[in-house]
């Protein structure tokens, strides 16, 4: 939708949003509200058309060079800088344009970021947003899509959320902004368009929060980011077959939200976890494993995991499709479990 | 060097007054770890003294610097505490992280000690930081960033020089060049002929200085600085000095070339700063010894206190992790 069609459109208050146009005005508002909020970046600023998706478009403009910084390709010297700049108090958005790139910056994340509140013994401490952007599905080859978010759920000091509405991308980009602590922020590529309800400005997502985004009582299926979609799909999917899925979307993987997952398995008795992240050693693994820990005795069948198959994304588009679970896989899944 | 930025004699006394103090806490650090009284990785930096005690006698508590796990003495000329010192290195919790942090990560934010690691060239990209925020408050602040010539190699001190330079930081990168790399000679793992050349190619000053007199040091480091204060940008110092000893305490140093070593001990700045002030007329014998005297007794009054100290309750392991104490 074009500006121009506002106009003609119905009021502003009723029109849905899309999860790009949340993260834009949730990073807008929050630094309208606090000048401490900075953002920096590889082409962020609008001489460089605010970010090559468009995410921080106008941020330069509105908020002037000193808080609003495109930065050379150094992805080292990005998050150091967000680093410094937050210990004395300023609270940076720092874009690390791909997940992927995030690995030229590891040393900064995990040995710096995640560990300086504790290793100084809670005199420093690290409050900095790193957004990201990932996910296969745009013909991007094997290091432009990667989900891994399992490496810094495995770092203690780290936050990692990864939302799939636009209300909860604005949400938890706020709280995220407002944390203490580092919080490393996925946005999923192909799901930027998805559109939603408008919220109230102002709202805060609880990090570390889960929400049930479809109640059933025979299984429940855990995901995030694009593939807490995908499971709602599968979840309308399983429906016509008199199987009903509870689904939740976590929101945050870092810290997991044990209650509401433990809550509703122990109602349904199944559970599967997805995630586009490749499966061995990922996030439905701890959880898998925690939850049958808990629930040992009472599960009516096995946990089962749905992740993405074990290579690098592929690019040509037949193979690249074959990579990610879809609501169909996920189905599939669920369907064995009744078997 | 602008001829007026030589240091009066009060300055040059203080700049000594630091050097006898990081020269007579490397002693005690390394005759407390031989004894086993402490147990932990020692960087020795005898030798390198002249550089932060020139470098801070420029500075004010306001200023923020960012080192390196061979940073114990730029901490001390920097202000850092003896006791809360020597009780973070052993491990308590009078330690000025309450020894969880230890001899690689010490912090001391009131002294503007910000940020210690333990990883090669990390300081660079943290002190830009700093630097930025100073930039953006206008509170005319700068930060020093420590690291050594084997730091020089690794992609971090590229991407610094360079964001610092496009965004005209002000921070100030002072290379201490102690010839080694771990257990490899600066010849062996540098190309060029100096660390300073590399300053040019990022556009920004570079200066190689003698790093082991205090007046070069302090002249170069005080026109460096207020360049950084007055917005004109950072500057990269490369201050030559030697490593007296290896790499890590109790490693047998076979690879450090004995004539070079002895000819760097015999050539050691302590004594001949300490015997200029008193031929200079800026000090007595007399007063010198005392001031050493009362050096040595508060280094050993800390390491008093940092072994009377106790150990952190176990439960601080689950604290300071994020704000609030964690139960996975």
């Amino acid at each position: 939708m074009s500006a121009s069609d506002a106009t003609i459109e119905a009021p502003a208050a009723e029109k849905p949003i899309t999860i790009f146009e949340a993260l834009n005005t949730a990073l807008a508002d929050a630094m309208a509200d606090d000048d401490r909020v900075l953002v920096l970046g590889e082409d962020i600023a609008d001489p460089e058309e605010g970010g090559v998706v468009g995410i921080t478009r106008g941020l330069s403009t509105r908020f002037g060079d000193d808080r609003v910084r495109s930065t050379p390709i150094s992805e080292q010297a990005i998050i150091g800088a967000a680093i410094g700049a937050s210990i004395i108090g300023w609270k940076p958005v720092a874009e690390i344009m791909l997940m992927n790139f995030t690995t030229v910056a590891m040393d900064m994340i995990v040995n710096h970021a995640a560990k300086l509140r504790f290793m100084s013994g809670g005199q420093t401490h690290v409050p900095i947003v790193i957004r990201t952007m990932t996910g296969s599905g745009i013909s991007a080859g094997g290091q432009h899509s990667d989900y891994l978010e399992a490496w810094f759920a495995h770092t203690a000091g780290l936050q990692v959320v990864a939302p799939s509405t636009p209300e909860d991308a604005y949400g938890l980009m706020r709280s995220a902004i407002d944390s203490p602590d580092p919080v490393i922020f996925i946005e999923n590529i192909v799901s930027y368009a998805v559109q939603g309800p408008r919220y109230k400005s102002g709202l805060r997502v609880p990090i570390g929060k889960a929400k049930i985004i479809r109640e059933g009582s025979d299984i429940t299926i855990v995901s995030y980011s694009r593939m807490a979609i995908e499971s709602l799909a599968a979840g309308e999917i399983l429906a016509s077959e008199n199987i009903s899925a509870e689904v939740i979307d976590l929101r945050t993987v870092a810290p997991w939200d044990r209650e509401t997952v433990l809550v509703s398995v122990r109602k349904t008795g199944r559970m599967v976890v997805v995630h586009e992240a490749v499966k061995p050693f990922g996030v439905g693994a701890e959880i898998a494993a925690d939850v049958g820990r808990e629930l040992f005795g009472s599960l009516r069948a096995p946990i089962e995991r749905v992740g993405g198959m074990f290579t690098p994304v592929p690019f040509s588009h037949p193979l690249e499709s074959a990579f990610p679970p879809n609501r169909n896989k996920i189905a599939d899944a669920v369907r064995s479990l009744f078997k | 060097m602008k001829n007026n930025y030589e240091p009066d004699g009060a300055t040059q006394v203080d700049i000594y007054r630091r050097m006898a103090l990081l020269k007579a806490n490397d002693e005690q650090s390394r005759r407390v770890i031989k004894t086993g009284r402490l147990l932990m990785p020692y960087y020795s930096y005898r030798g390198q003294e002249v550089i932060p005690s020139a470098v801070s006698a420029n500075l004010t508590d306001g200023d923020y610097i960012c080192t390196i796990y061979r940073g114990i003495h730029d901490m001390l000329a920097k202000g850092l505490p003896l006791k809360d010192l020597w009780a973070e290195i052993a491990g308590r919790v009078d330690g000025t992280c309450k020894g969880k942090g230890g001899p690689m990560h010490l912090t001391y934010p009131s002294k503007g000690i910000m940020v210690t690691t333990g990883i090669v060239g990390s300081s660079m990209p943290i002190a830009n930081g700093l630097a930025w925020g100073s930039q953006i408050a206008k509170d005319g602040r700068v930060t020093v960033a420590y690291f050594g010539d084997g730091a020089s190699n690794i992609g971090a001190f590229h991407e610094s020089l360079n964001l610092a330079s496009v965004w005209k930081l002000p921070v100030i990168f002072v290379c201490q060049n102690n010839q080694f790399a771990e257990h490899t000679t600066y010849e062996k793992c540098t190309g060029g002929k100096q660390i300073a050349d590399r300053a040019f190619g990022y556009g920004i000053p570079g200066y190689r200085i003698d790093g082991n007199d205090p007046i070069e040091v302090y002249a170069t480091a005080r026109e460096a600085i207020e360049r950084a204060r007055a917005g004109d940008g950072p500057t990269l110092i490369e201050a030559m000095t030697f490593r007296f000893f290896g790499h890590v305490f109790g490693d047998a140093d076979g690879y450090m070339d004995k004539d070079r070593k002895k000819a760097a001990m015999a050539a050691d700045p302590l004594p001949r700063f300490r015997a200029k002030l008193v031929a200079d007329g800026h000090s007595t014998e007399a007063e010198l010894a005392a001031m050493e005297e009362t050096i040595d007794q508060d280094v050993e009054a800390a390491i008093q206190f940092a072994l009377a100290s106790p150990f952190p309750d176990i439960a601080e392991i689950r604290r300071d992790i994020y704000e609030h104490e964690v139960f996975i």
